[in-house]
């Protein structure tokens, strides 16, 4: 079973007249129930990965969604690596260097993407714009490093397949420092906006205990209060050496507001793991040439962008597994919109459901429904111009 | 039928549908809107409805369930349509032809004018892949 | 008292094998008559947390892992139920527990023909409408 978030048709521009993915249905203003059919990307992975042998697993799961696209390799990896009695008795020491700075760009990529589409849906198409053009130079990192710019096919069972070339370190360092004014303006763009703050705060709440009982992951999580984070929980890569100092970044509210902040400042942490790995990757191997896996199961988890993404594989001593699980993240965070989004105006539903970072798409796939004269009303469509209307009046308001 | 050839190659509307894809090749084609591309530049623009379109963008392995609503928006597309396939999957299936959730190929479901291939195709690839489009068709209107 | 002598000492008998892979796994099987009362100390007294359950088609039966996390200590409780009989695998579902649970469920019924007893909605969750009933992809020719 593939890909938990469906990314069925159209980006940001749904077709009329298609069966609805998240299907609002709403009593005048405000949204009463929320349907949410999913499927639409559903590609078989897991009965496909137990006719692969183990290299080619990698490859097939690379392709399960292209925003983590390095998330669920790693996963995957560390839980064949489990098996064979853990990351740090496997890997060597440089491979785990190099393993944490392509998780850590990855991050970085991920949120200034989620950052620009939020822009667009609350109406703020410059912040669209500058987020996906700053996003351009971490693409460039990835292409310099691994050849691509998405879909990197650098994690392979035992370490990476390609190594970090010596000119490409002040490249990278070069990178991190052009960013960071880059993140500092769009801190203040968020956090100093009052609009944006009108807009956000105290919209699509999911609280504490919603987040524990609908068992979500990442900064959906920690937006909430809920302290999970598998870097510090479980550390893998770099991080378990204990030799990188990071924080975890939490915050209590669990509006959009604190989920977006949240986003911003985990990108500092990024940027600051990523120099400090570069301070201290060490010369050595980057592979240690594993041949065969053993009988028996092994469960690896990563903290993707978007929440804990979690692989379960059990052998049987052939070169194929017998039963790969794969669960992402936005497996556990889409399923609770049900709470957040009921409850709510209509003009905040399309910015509630994709502040848990789904795969872009599925939030366009929308459709609202009056009760109770189950007449279809509008399309998604309708909903991201409904949502930046929104912005809009509260602008005028605040400029009387 | 000129007409809208020369409309068309003029300055393209493309609607995107992704049948099942992971969402790389859709973040590509997203990404030629931005700064560094900027393909409204040239004319071609992303639009919200299919019924404007001229060219559809196709991404995605086929996925059973969203293959009726694939052929549905190109029954809506207003004919002359082109048909972009954009991405390895939507060429082959990739990977994923053996999967018991896939279905045919993109071009015994839907004709297709241009093939991109790449996984996912860097943005440099699909602005060169519309533009020998455009020069063929306007070749063909000449002759 | 550590989570794991809690969990010996309040589940007791109904575990009936216990296997700690590394000190950051553990698996533990119970039959699956005791699955609700298992989950529910797990979920409530403990407090840890539900991350996902996986399904496989074995010959000798149907085995369900509910793979729970205490993210403290970053360790990972596997739970391991087995369902003999594979003509009509049926448990009781977790999800009147808690809501998170229903989405995995779903989809571990619709791929491999368990039939959770008490789920609020046990309909197709990934699988197009025109797939055919009784047609379950992860289950192996037997």
């Amino acid at each position: 079973m593939s890909h938990r978030v469906i990314v069925p048709i159209g980006p940001y521009h749904p077709s009329l007249e298609e069966p609805e993915f998240f299907r609002l249905y709403v009593e005048g203003e405000k949204v009463v129930d929320l349907d949410i059919v999913i499927g639409y990307n559903h590609r078989g992975i897991e009965k496909l990965a137990e006719a692969k042998h183990y290299d080619q697993v990698a490859y097939l799961v690379e392709r399960i969604c292209g925003i983590c696209s390095s998330s669920h390799p790693y996963a995957y990896v560390l839980a064949v690596e489990d098996l064979l009695g853990g990351e740090l008795a496997v890997v060597p020491e440089r491979a785990l260097y190099i393993r944490t700075i392509i998780d850590e760009l990855q991050r970085i990529h991920s949120h200034l993407l989620w950052l620009g589409l939020a822009g667009h849906f609350i109406g703020y198409n410059t912040v669209w714009m500058w987020a996906w053009k700053y996003r351009e130079p971490v693409l460039d990192c990835f292409e310099m490093i691994t050849g691509n710019r998405n879909n990197y096919a650098m994690f392979k069972i035992g370490g990476v397949r390609r190594d970090l070339k010596d000119e490409d370190i002040p490249v990278l360092k070069k990178a991190m420092d052009e960013l960071t004014p880059v993140l500092g303006m769009f801190k203040g763009a968020v956090m100093d906006d009052p609009v944006i703050q009108m807009r956000l705060k105290k919209v699509g709440v999911l609280t504490k205990e919603q987040a524990i009982d609908w068992c979500v992951v990442g900064p959906t999580a920690r937006a909430s209060g809920v302290n999970i984070d598998i870097r510090r929980d479980e550390p893998y890569g770099a991080l378990t050496l204990g030799k990188i100092d990071w924080n975890v970044i939490m915050e209590k509210d669990g509006d959009i507001f604190a989920k977006t902040v949240l986003r911003i400042l985990e990108m500092y942490e990024c940027i600051s793991i990523i120099r400090q790995c570069l301070e201290r990757i060490p010369k050595g191997e980057i592979d240690s040439n594993v041949k065969d896996i053993p009988p028996g199961e092994g469960i690896g988890r990563v903290e993707a962008p978007r929440g804990e993404c979690i692989h379960y594989i059990k052998s049987d001593g052939t070169n194929r597994p017998v039963r790969h699980k794969i669960r992402a993240p936005s497996f556990m965070n889409v399923a609770s919109n049900k709470v957040a989004c009921v409850g709510g105006t209509i003009s905040d539903a399309a910015i509630t459901l994709a502040a848990v970072d789904p795969c872009y798409c599925c939030t366009e796939r929308l459709a609202v429904i009056e009760r109770p004269t189950s007449k279809k009303i509008m399309n998604g469509w309708d909903l991201i111009k409904l949502s930046q209307e929104k912005t809009e009046r509260l602008k005028k308001e605040l400029h009387k | 039928m000129s007409l809208k050839i020369k409309a068309l190659t003029k300055s393209i509307w493309v609607f995107h549908a992704s049948a099942g894809s992971c969402n790389n090749c859709d973040i590509e084609i997203l990404d030629l809107l931005t700064p560094r591309h900027d393909v409204e530049r040239f004319g071609i623009q992303l639009i919200g409805s299919v019924r404007h379109a001229d060219a559809l963008l196709v991404t995605g392995a086929m996925n059973r369930k969203s293959v009726p609503r694939l052929k549905k928006i190109y029954e809506q597309a207003p004919k002359p349509c082109l048909v972009i396939a954009v991405g390895q999957c939507a060429l082959s299936q990739h990977m994923f032809r053996d999967s018991y959730n896939v279905l045919e190929p993109l071009d015994k479901i839907l004709p297709v004018d241009l093939y991109i291939p790449g996984c996912p195709p860097k943005p440099e690839a699909m602005i060169d892949g519309i533009i020998k489009l455009i020069t063929k068709l306007r070749k063909s209107e000449k002759k | 008292m550590n989570i794991k002598t809690m969990m010996q000492e309040h589940l007791g008998a109904t575990i009936t094998a216990w296997q700690e892979v590394n000190p950051r796994r553990v698996y533990f099987s119970v039959k699956k008559e005791d699955i609700l009362k298992t989950v529910r100390f797990l979920f409530r007294e403990l407090g840890l947390r539900f991350s996902i359950a996986s399904g496989v088609d074995t010959p000798q039966a149907i085995e369900i892992l509910y793979h729970f996390c205490d993210d403290v200590a970053g360790t990972v409780y596997s739970v391991r139920v087995l369902i003999e009989d594979k003509k009509s695998p049926e448990i009781d579902a977790i999800t009147p527990l808690f809501p998170g649970a229903e989405w995995i469920e779903r989809e571990m019924w619709e791929m491999l023909g368990i039939k959770f007893i008490g789920h609020p909605n046990l309909k197709r969750l990934l699988l197009a409408e025109d797939w055919p009933e009784e047609k379950y992809p992860l289950r192996n020719a037997p």
